[in-house]
């Protein structure tokens, strides 16, 4: 429960998100995905013409980390293609690059739909500076940026497209076109139940096209289950692997650079613990909500998963009772840890439903105790450090 | 008084033979609510809960019924924003919705409609609600609390239990508490339970507890300034979770930074409110605005 389990997002590929903007009559330049320079050199044959070869990163700045090439014939094609694949970008090695037919680019702009908390709206976010992040724009010159809320009920409306488009200063020639862009975003935002969805930059050429040259769609996790075609597109590539294991077994996970492990019950707990840990002068591994109702083989998976990473020196587990029974925990604990490869000190704070029930059973298996969150917390940063509290 | 609960609250609870539903269904009646009814569409005509619940098809029957007044939903996410229009449509006044993972967009239409037809919403994917010693709504244990003087607002679960359990163990008791979920779109925001718990005559203090991301909490600091007279205290969870995960893109841009757990401090402490480091020092800090 709480903010946290819905952040781990399922963002889109590049390639991904202008396949659902093609679909919903968005004009882009298509091209083809290649993971090896020979497929880019085969894909670039059938362009015809010079090309773009983009890694398919999820990570920003990918242009400014090499990740962007031009290439005017196949064999610069596959030459470029051979720099990109295997590149480091921000931590994530790209393991495939679009080759997509390059532009000649006469103007940019910025065309996002997103969803607004705050508001409750979708909302419409436009900016002249296309290009460029929209955070950069919102920061340098927020006067350059239009929102527009749409109404929650019936959604975008003509008059709404054709403001944006004057916002924009699209040309009077290329008005119908834009009208597909934005009407096209909004069906595909609204058909893939997504949180975020923008073409940036979407370019006027100098041949007088308008056309989505890059794409993003980030999708609201909940929906997911609705969607099975979209779920398909997840790039388990880009994810940490510890995250995919934990998403398979119902964990809510986030790996950290602490070294203390931690498995709480509820995202807002699991943060307080993390918090606390980082005040009694500790670093915590990780963010971990092992859900409502955990019991033996979700507790053994969330060990699994947070010993997985050598840097865990103690875990800290903190359990509050409510759905969850405080017993049936401290079974799972003791269970699993006889499985465990390789075992560090355990601080267990079980309070709550069964609370009491629990206590034998953690006292039997020596695991060390603590009756306060703070004292929990001292603890683990004290056992990480191999002293005691 | 306490609010939006209490003895003459009427309840009934959709999804009540499902598994969460009859065990939490269970806990409430152990600790008084009025439950006079429930609703499985396919099962009505039965009771439940040992005969002390009857079953109904639909909630506008149920309401016919029993006079029902308020309902609690834990039916399947995908059948979640149905029912909260079903109860909508049933006339109900106040619906909470404990069901967690409910689609955003789903959640943006009932939103608006319920809101139209003036229905108060509490969550989704939120603990409930409690009105110590008089109706307990939803999953929120009942023994951490004991009746007193101080109304607490959640945005989180078991962090909520957290901080009832301090404050019960350090002698302070509350009116009710209130867990109003932590989606993106929640039908009850801080400043809506805020406002009711500076109206009600036996709140004498507030304590609210928020976590990293959106901006309702920072939002809720101004009204706090400028409408609540009654002595608070908080806490934000969240100090140290990373921020590329936390903040997405959207929450970024709209609300040019804010949304970290520093800028919901800061704007709570600019509005006199003391924010605690950790849930255990909230009675601490509610002994020092005078609370006994």
């Amino acid at each position: 429960m709480g903010a946290a389990t819905q952040e781990i997002r399922l963002k889109l590929q590049e390639y991904r998100s202008k396949e659902i903007l093609a679909r919903h009559g968005v004009p882009l330049l298509g091209g083809a995905t290649a993971t090896t320079p020979e497929q880019a050199r085969a894909a670039a044959a059938d362009i015809a013409g010079p090309v773009v070869v983009k890694a398919q990163v999820l990570v920003g700045g990918r242009g400014k980390a090499g990740g962007v090439k031009l290439a005017a014939n196949p064999d610069e094609t596959a030459d470029r293609a051979r720099e990109i694949i295997g590149l480091d970008i921000k931590g994530t090695t790209v393991k495939t690059v679009l080759v997509a037919p390059a532009a000649e680019i006469a103007h940019e702009y910025y065309l996002g739909l997103i969803l607004d908390r705050a508001t409750r709206a979708i909302t419409v976010i436009a900016s002249a500076e296309g290009g460029v992040e929209i955070e950069e724009t919102a920061k340098t010159s927020p006067e350059a940026i239009l929102r527009l809320r749409l109404h929650p009920l019936i959604g975008l409306q003509e008059h709404q497209v054709r403001r944006v488009g004057f916002f924009l200063g699209i040309p009077a020639e290329l008005r119908n076109d834009f009208a597909a862009v934005l009407r096209g975003l909004h069906a595909a935002f609204m058909e893939s139940d997504a949180d975020l969805a923008e073409v940036n930059p979407l370019v006027v050429t100098d041949g007088g096209r308008l056309l989505a040259l890059d794409a993003k769609i980030v999708l609201d996790d909940s929906a997911l289950p609705r969607h099975p075609d979209l779920e398909a597109m997840r790039d388990l590539n880009e994810e940490e692997p510890s995250e995919i294991a934990a998403r398979e077994a119902g964990i809510s996970f986030i790996k950290l650079e602490g070294t203390i492990g931690c498995m709480v019950n509820g995202a807002g707990l699991a943060m307080t613990t993390m918090d606390l840990v980082k005040l009694a002068g500790g670093e915590p591994a990780n963010f971990l909500d092992i859900g409502g109702g955990a019991k033996a083989d979700r507790v053994a998976a969330a060990f699994r998963i947070i010993l997985d990473d050598p840097n865990v020196k103690a875990i800290l587990i903190n359990i509050f009772g409510g759905i969850t029974r405080g017993d049936e925990v401290a079974r799972g604990i003791v269970e699993a840890r006889a499985g465990l490869t390789r075992d560090v000190p355990m601080v267990v704070r079980i309070v709550g439903t069964n609370a009491n029930e629990a206590e034998p059973i953690l006292a039997e298996a020596n695991l060390i105790t603590a009756d306060s969150l703070d004292d929990a917390a001292a603890k683990a940063v004290a056992a990480a450090e191999g002293r005691t509290a | 008084m306490s609010i939006l609960v209490n003895r003459d609250t009427r309840l009934v609870v959709q999804g009540v033979t499902g598994r969460e539903g009859a065990f939490h269904s269970t806990a409430m009646l152990e600790y008084g609510t009025n439950i006079v009814a429930g609703v499985t569409p396919g099962k009505g005509g039965q009771s439940t809960l040992d005969g002390r619940v009857p079953v109904f098809d639909t909630v506008a029957e149920a309401v016919e019924q029993t006079g029902a007044t308020a309902s609690c939903i834990f039916v399947p996410a995908a059948f979640a924003p149905d029912a909260m229009l079903e109860a909508a449509d049933g006339g109900l006044a106040l619906v909470i919705c404990i069901t967690e993972g409910v689609p955003v967009l789903d959640m943006l239409r009932v939103y608006h409609v319920l809101k139209q037809k003036g229905v108060r919403l509490i969550g989704p994917n939120c603990p409930g609600l409690t009105s110590v010693d008089e109706a307990k709504v939803g999953i929120i244990p009942g023994n951490i609390h004991v009746r007193g003087s101080v109304g607490l607002v959640s945005r989180s679960g078991t962090l909520t239990y957290e901080v009832v359990q301090a404050m019960t163990d350090a002698g302070i008791g509350q009116t009710t508490t209130v867990g109003i979920g932590g989606d993106p779109i929640v039908g009850t925001t801080f400043v809506d339970v805020l406002d009711m718990f500076n109206q009600d005559d036996e709140t004498e203090a507030i304590v609210m507890i928020g976590e990293i991301g959106g901006e309702e909490e920072e939002r809720a600091a101004e009204f706090c300034a400028r409408e609540v007279r009654k002595p608070m205290a908080a806490f934000i969870a969240g100090r140290t979770a990373p921020p590329g995960r936390r903040m997405g893109h959207a929450g970024a841009i709209i609300s040019g930074g804010a949304g970290t757990a520093e800028s919901k401090r800061t704007a709570l402490e600019a509005a006199g409110i003391r924010v605690a480091d950790s849930p255990s020092h909230i009675p601490q800090l509610l002994r020092d605005v005078g609370v006994r």
